[in-house]
């Protein structure tokens, strides 16, 4: 965390403020799982038609993935499927996307949404049993294996779930929801034990 | 909980993730502004309202995003069938044999 928090810092010296990350650095421990915040990260939101995929994925260095649910990951960078013809790519070595798809001229549609999201972290063997304490997907391996993604709920606010590990989650949350996720999937851990 | 089949997730996926968006296949008239008020509000606000089987629309607002069409029999809550948005009406039902 501290190592994000200095890069994160040498990146805006130039920019006038600070980049504040919500809850940064918060982590609770239950047995059986661990709830953490993650280091900042880029990304960005991604629309583009079928003919634009290859291009893009050239520019990104990883390849769109198209079918429902699943994820694609090289160097760092994670492209998620969303829903068709829509993509989250997560950058977690500090390189901008928004700065790859900007070289091509295919036609696409690219936000950067850094700073709009928060991941959260959920890992060890009752993290399954935590995230579906507010989440009514099935969350077993069979249905929802490593490197499944996708949009859904958890309590009352919408979040991108990622699967890591067969024991690891990635919960992205729209930051001012990222202190409502956060509490949920702490109490959550808690229980989970029992 | 009811389980929704999104066809563009092709599986089924917990009725939290959508939300119910009203009648499906109501065509807006080309040329509104030459419509008659009768037939605007028949085009507006005028609905089937079955008991039995209606044709809605839905959208997997917590999911992949999309509308899509469903045929649910308003009696038993059931889902008969779900299709991608812009195809047509199915002219015939699964199991539909009666």
């Amino acid at each position: 965390m501290a190592k994000a928090a200095a890069k994160t810092k040498a990146a805006g010296a130039s920019a006038s403020v600070e980049r504040r990350p919500a809850l940064a650095g918060r982590a609770v421990s239950a047995p059986g799982v661990k709830v953490e915040i993650l280091p900042p990260a880029e990304r960005i939101s991604l629309r583009a038609p079928e003919a634009s995929v290859p291009a893009l994925s050239k520019a990104l260095g990883v390849t769109l993935p198209a079918t429902p649910k699943s994820s694609a990951a090289k160097g760092g960078r994670t492209a998620l499927w969303l829903g068709p013809e829509e993509w989250l790519i997560i950058d977690e070595t500090g390189n901008d996307p928004l700065a790859d798809c900007a070289k091509i001229s295919a036609l696409h549609s690219a936000v950067g949404i850094s700073h709009r999201n928060v991941a959260i972290s959920v890992a060890g063997p009752a993290a399954a049993v935590t995230v579906n304490s507010g989440c009514p997907q099935d969350l077993s391996l069979e249905a929802f294996p490593v490197g499944a993604a996708s949009r859904t709920i958890l309590g009352k606010s919408e979040i991108v779930l990622l699967r890591t590990a067969a024991d690891a989650f990635r919960v992205e949350c729209w930051r001012s929801f990222s202190d409502y996720i956060f509490t949920l999937l702490s109490e959550a851990a808690s229980d989970a034990a029992n | 909980m009811l389980l929704i089949r999104c066809p563009y997730c092709e599986e089924e996926r917990p009725e939290l993730e959508f939300r119910n968006a009203g009648e499906a296949h109501i065509a807006r008239p080309t040329n509104i502004a030459a419509e008659s008020d009768d037939d605007f509000e028949k085009f507006f606000f005028i609905r089937s309202n079955p008991k039995g089987v209606i044709y809605e629309r839905w959208r997997h607002i917590h999911g992949c995003a999309r509308f899509f069409n469903a045929v649910r029999d308003t009696v038993t809550d059931k889902f008969v069938m779900t299709y991608k948005a812009g195809e047509p009406k199915p002219a015939k039902l699964p199991g539909a044999s009666k």
